[in-house]
């Protein structure tokens, strides 16, 4: 019964982390970017989310749209604020671009934290569920929400598997992602492969953050947790390493709820960076990592 | 003869002067008005009001005239929940501000922090909100150096008291409740609620067959709820404050079929509602006032001059704010000063009847030197509970308007 549980709930959250994981790798494995306003696009998806469906009342489909769209907002003012000035600089020199890149979308994330915290307060939001009520898995009373926040992240992950694997602009990216020089020389503008990348992301991170929204619900507080989940989740598959990313996403939920169930859920979280210094000290690239 | 003269000389400047700044105070005393310092956590749904309670007093009092000609200013301070920007708002409203009193936070984290700088700058200090038990135990231990702060709420433990009675009439006596599982938030304020809790739940016929502590940074409360529900305890004794939102929607989410009952600090402000999408729907939480429920003939003028104002009713600390702010008036009109030791023996002897009932402080003998006298006649503290969409007032019966009524999927065992 307590390990059906752990099975059904681990699987939610992992699936979470995997969509919001993704995106996050895709762009370090294409252009180079660790984009640590990661958490805030979670959270102003989310919010937005919220507020459409509160304050504007326009319904949950709509409001979980508008959620999406300003993700996508967010992460295309990231890229063309933040990321791609400095990307452009000539001033700031090139093995130096990474930290600044690193600094300048930490302070953004920071920076859209404080305004959400302004208009909206720091407490946290709940986005009213697309679908309600429980069922009984396997004796487990499962909230139909959770279900759906699972099938929904395993759909867009293979949305986007086919995207990358099977369509020419994905082939693309894909290929940047292995050679960006040699993408280059075949004629293709690397910028617009940029935005393709940076579009995806910000899809990506507002589904993930709208679905957490309704699975969990965030705060402007969330905004340095989730990156930081993200981030170590990534380090762990391996840096760039999309599917890396999907195997490290379940091994941190499934231990994580691990912890939280057998352990305290006050120590949820720890374990999982227990783990993630030892692969460091065995596996520095990560398990799936390329470098 | 030279040098006599330049002492004499001294001496007369000198008087001139102290004359001339006896003049300036005295004209100051006329004109100037009193300052009052709300540093608050505007951007929480507990701390939003204080400083909006705080402006709508002094609005009122000036409107009436001020204290003896004088106006009351409010200066706000977002602290943004953090107890180092607390002190740093303390000093300078103090220092540069030129503040007489300090209304301060709803976290008790941040009054312990606040609690030496009113010591050190001998600057009177007021909390609307904040519960730990130390802040008023500290005036005790040394009441000299701490005088200067007041626990303008009810201590951990004198809510701990006020869940108990409320549990007793609604829970033991007319559902037939035996047991309970205390789940709260690991923050210093209930730290001795929860001591509270276990002492006075056996007493009322609540065997407590579980108690659980959770990282307030905590986001998914399944483990949690699950946990609590392998006891199967007929309620749930909440302790949470910091947090409220997620372990509400997510009780309904998951439909656990146990009634929460307790203190739940989010669930006192009206935008609660929205916030968790009307998952609050059957939270039974304490309150020290609520929306439409006359605990003294002015509680529901003053929310529904709030809700005309801001736009929804106050969280409790908006109840305490607003009535701290008159009450320091009134203490400075009985002192005839603002002077801070001045301030200190008239706040001492306040005895006003304000939103949440009638304000008294435990003296310097009583273990919770300066904070809220609890108990009938005073203030006893009220449940009420989610219904509709919105708060109504279960318990006691003077004030209740309706029955407890719980959400379908809630199932109770008796």
């Amino acid at each position: 019964m307590r390990a059906f549980q752990i099975l059904i709930d681990g699987f939610a959250i992992s699936a979470l982390y995997a969509l919001g994981a993704t995106g996050f790798t895709l762009i370090f494995g294409v252009s180079g970017v660790l984009n640590l306003s990661h958490g805030a696009i979670m959270v102003a998806a989310a919010v937005a989310a919220w507020a459409a469906a509160s304050i504007l009342n326009v319904g949950t489909y709509a409001g979980a749209l508008i959620g999406v769209g300003v993700a996508l907002l967010t992460a295309f003012a990231t890229y063309f604020a933040v990321v791609k000035p400095i990307q452009d600089s000539r001033r700031i020199p090139n093995e130096e671009k990474e930290i600044f890149v690193l600094t300048g979308t930490l302070l953004w994330g920071i920076m859209i934290q404080e305004v959400i915290a302004y208009f909206f307060t720091n407490n946290a939001k709940t986005v009213l569920p697309i679908v309600d009520g429980v069922v009984e898995i396997l004796g487990v009373r499962t909230p139909k929400n959770e279900i759906f926040t699972a099938i929904v992240c395993c759909f867009v992950i293979a949305l986007l598997w086919l995207l990358v694997n099977r369509t020419r602009t994905g082939k693309a990216v894909l290929a940047a992602s292995m050679n960006p020089r040699g993408v280059t020389l075949l004629g293709l503008e690397l910028t617009n492969i940029y935005v393709v990348v940076w579009a995806i992301y910000g899809i990506l991170a507002g589904i993930a953050g709208v679905l957490l929204g309704m699975f969990l619900g965030v705060s402007s507080y969330s905004v340095g947790p989730l990156t930081a989940s993200a981030f170590s989740i990534v380090v762990l598959g391996g840096l760039g390493s999309v599917s890396g990313s999907l195997i490290a996403a379940f091994v941190v939920g499934y231990l994580e709820t691990l912890t939280a169930y057998l352990i305290s859920p006050a120590y949820r979280t720890i374990p999982a960076l227990l783990l993630l210094v030892f692969v460091m000290y065995i596996r520095p690239q990560g398990l799936l990592g390329r470098r | 003869m030279k040098k006599r003269l330049s002492v004499a000389l001294r001496i007369s400047l000198g008087a001139a002067a102290a004359g001339a700044l006896m003049t300036a105070s005295g004209a100051a005393l006329a004109a100037d008005p009193i300052k009052i310092g709300v540093i608050a956590e505007a951007q929480a749904i507990a701390g939003a009001s204080i400083p909006q309670a705080a402006q709508l007093a002094a609005d009122e009092i000036n409107a009436n005239g001020g204290v003896d000609g004088r106006k009351i200013e409010i200066i706000g301070y977002d602290n943004h929940s953090s107890s180092a920007d607390s002190v740093r708002a303390f000093q300078r409203a103090v220092n540069e501000d030129k503040v007489q009193v300090v209304i301060a936070s709803y976290i008790s984290e941040v009054v312990l922090a606040l609690e030496p700088w009113a010591s050190r700058l001998k600057t009177p200090f007021v909390t609307p909100g904040a519960a730990s038990n130390e802040i008023s135990k500290s005036v005790h231990a040394d009441y000299e150096k701490n005088k200067y702060t007041f626990h303008g709420y009810l201590t951990s433990a004198a809510l701990a008291l006020s869940v108990c009675d409320g549990a007793k009439d609604l829970l033991v006596d007319k559902m037939h409740m035996k047991t309970a599982v205390i789940m709260s938030e690991d923050a210093a304020w209930t730290k001795p609620l929860d001591v509270g809790y276990e002492e006075c739940l056996p007493k009322i016929g609540l065997k407590v067959l579980d108690h659980i502590r959770f990282s307030p940074d905590t986001t998914d409360f399944t483990p949690i709820f699950n946990k609590i529900e392998g006891s199967k305890p007929d309620v749930i004794i909440t302790g949470i404050s910091h947090v409220g939102v997620q372990p509400t929607v997510q009780w309904k989410n998951q439909q656990v079929p146990i009634p929460m009952f307790g203190i739940s600090s989010q669930a006192t402000n009206e935008t609660f509602g929205k916030d968790t999408n009307q998952a609050a729907e059957g939270v039974l939480y304490q309150g020290v006032s609520g929306p439409g429920v006359a605990v003294t003939p002015k509680s529901v003028p003053f929310a529904e001059a709030f809700k005309k104002k801001f736009g929804n009713y106050p969280s409790y600390a908006g109840y305490t704010s607003y009535d701290e702010v008159y009450y320091i008036a009134d203490a400075v009109k009985r002192a005839g000063s603002t002077d801070a030791d001045k301030l200190v023996d008239a706040l001492e002897k306040t005895d006003w009847e304000g939103t949440i009932g009638r304000v008294q402080f435990y003296g310097k003998d009583d273990p919770f030197t300066h904070s809220i006298k609890y108990g009938k006649g005073l203030i006893t503290g009220l449940m009420l509970q989610w219904q509709d969409g919105k708060q109504s007032a279960v318990w006691p019966k003077d004030v209740a308007k309706v029955g407890v009524k719980f959400p379908s999927f809630i199932k109770l065992s008796n």
